[in-house]
């Protein structure tokens, strides 16, 4: 598998508690390779001005390399062209900069928002807002016995009320897949725009926005790999075009008068303020990392490395597992419950051993009521993650079924 | 080791078996307590009469460090006085290092002065898990203060 690339994750030669570090919550946040540190270190330490303003050298360079990262990007993705790539704080402030720009002033009345209870948190509550502030109404899809978003309902869902469809490309809960294509086709059907939120989905699988047929894709840089603190909107030109700015100030501007103003082109009429710049480039240096490896081949690594997981959890007494068991369908989250052993405990225990995984909510509590379970563990992995680390994880668990007396 | 020390088979035991569970029809103080980040919950239901808490009942739902925090605390509150208690609240406190100041607890006496709260003890080297501890008592301090005012 991928031992080689560890070398490049200085991170991974951390004892943890006096234990190999075995970082299984790459879902939350992916470890950095040393490409990435080095380029946003080098950044600082060759370049660093402020972008889009002043004559001098420094400020072209650091332009160059922010524009550049755009450029990645948008390549990444298959983006007509970097107009069509806005820089955001993240998969959050990109879901809130359309929730904000467009259903704000789109939406009426009587309109309706088509989500699933699958959502995180960050897909979820900014709709919350819009539809408090318009009076549209939110409409949820729910999930079949495997885990994945129902789409039995869903010609009798989509009508012409059905204004704004935003769903998540890949549950960093249960790991699902989610059903773009479909929703996409059927939100065509009734006018309606198609948000992905893939802050898991982008990551993980490869992702082309020319075929997937989407209005916006979102997705945060830290998830795959580059820095905190940056993501990308991807929008349709003409929608983009279309939108209002959400936030107001320097950068965004074409001019501004006394009592008015007119906006920047696409896409810096969406990026108000000096932007996260350093972040970029290493958002950039991330992007060249993942198409060294190749983005089939970082499928192909998780599909292996879950189905590694999926057995020898299924070896573990009264674990059970919150998702999907078809490593087709789903990508490198895996939730569980491990008995009566509250997942805190669980990653308490684990953390003791030196296996780092995420314990609770993960910010999608719809989700954890629909399946009424108060919170569940879970491990994540990205293209570090090797079967060792899995071993490990399982030692963990026997040993919090000791400690607990599970027998 | 330190994790034989945080899941002590008394923890476990309240955990699994929580003392006072349920809800009081006639309760004179309520209170709920909540986690945001980590989803815990804490419920508290106190009666009380002639200063003297008479009757207590919790629900909640998170891990065995919150939960057994809660157990045993309505466990010792019961039956104490209003002004015991806040010194049973006190003296858990100083032990989980919550507040600054010694440890009422006497090594030489296991479970003189907090009874079966000493075994938390354990949590104290494991920071993170100090406000799953806590949160019964946070709970509590809302209920006492519904209770003076």
């Amino acid at each position: 598998m991928t031992n080689h690339l560890r070398a490049d994750f200085p991170i991974l030669d951390r004892l943890v508690n006096g234990k190999r570090l075995a970082y299984l919550d790459s879902g939350a946040t992916t470890q950095k390779p040393i490409q990435v540190i080095d380029a946003v270190a080098d950044y600082y330490k060759t370049c660093n001005s402020n972008v889009h303003r002043g004559a001098h050298t420094l400020a072209d360079e650091a332009t160059t390399a922010y524009e550049g990262a755009r450029a990645k990007v948008a390549q990444f993705i298959g983006a007509d062209s970097s107009d069509e790539v806005v820089f955001t704080k993240g998969t959050t402030g990109a879901l809130n900069t359309i929730a904000y720009g467009w259903g704000l002033n789109r939406l009426q009345e009587g309109d309706r928002i088509l989500l699933t209870v699958m959502e995180h948190h960050a897909n979820v509550v900014p709709w919350q807002l819009v539809a408090k502030h318009t009076g549209a109404e939110l409409v949820y899809l729910e999930l079949d016995d495997n885990y994945r978003v129902d789409l039995s309902g869903l010609d009798k869902i989509m009508d012409e009320r059905v204004k704004i469809v935003s769903v998540s490309g890949m549950s960093n809960v249960t790991g699902a897949i989610g059903p773009v294509a479909e929703l996409v086709a059927a939100a065509r059907r009734v006018g309606a725009i198609v948000i992905v939120d893939g802050a898991q989905s982008v990551p993980h699988l490869p992702t082309n926005v020319a075929t997937l047929g989407a209005d916006f894709v979102v997705f945060s840089a830290h998830k795959m790999l580059g820095p905190t603190g940056i993501g990308a909107l991807w929008g349709r030109r003409e929608i983009l075009n279309e939108m209002e700015p959400a936030e107001g100030g320097g950068e965004m501007i074409a001019d501004v008068q006394l009592y008015e103003s007119r906006w920047a082109p696409i896409p810096h009429k969406f990026e108000a303020g000096t932007p996260p710049i350093a972040q970029a480039v290493g958002f950039g240096a991330a992007i060249d990392y993942l198409e060294k490896i190749g983005m089939t081949e970082v499928r192909r690594h998780e599909i292996e490395i879950t189905q590694y997981a999926l057995d020898r959890l299924a070896e573990v007494p009264d674990l059970r597992i919150v998702g999907p068991t078809d490593v087709a369908i789903r990508g490198g989250a895996v939730s569980f419950e491990l008995g009566d052993v509250h997942p805190h405990d669980v990653a308490t225990i684990l953390d003791q051993e030196g296996v780092a995984v995420r314990a609770g909510h993960h910010c999608a509590k719809p989700l954890m009521r629909y399946l009424n379970v108060p919170a569940t563990a879970r491990a994540s992995f990205y293209v570090y993650t090797t079967p060792e680390d899995i071993d490990q994880l399982v030692t963990g668990l026997h040993r919090a079924r000791e400690l607990f007396g599970l027998t | 080791m330190a994790l034989e020390e945080l899941y002590r088979e008394v923890i476990l035991d309240h955990y699994r078996n929580p003392r006072h569970k349920g809800s009081l029809s006639h309760a004179d103080f309520h209170a709920e307590g909540l986690n945001p980040s980590c989803g815990d919950e804490f419920s508290l239901d106190l009666a009380v009469a002639d200063g003297v808490i008479v009757e207590v009942a919790t629900q909640g739902q998170g891990c065995s460090i919150s939960q057994a925090s809660g157990s045993m605390m309505a466990d010792i509150i019961k039956g104490k006085t209003v002004a015991e208690v806040e010194e049973i609240s006190t003296n858990f406190k100083l032990m989980m290092a919550i507040e600054e100041g010694e440890s009422p607890i006497d090594p030489a006496r296991p479970g003189a002065v907090l009874g079966d709260l000493e075994a938390l003890q354990g949590v104290r080297k494991f920071p993170v898990r100090i406000k799953c501890a806590d949160l019964p008592w946070t709970t509590l301090a809302d209920a006492l203060e519904a209770a003076q005012s």
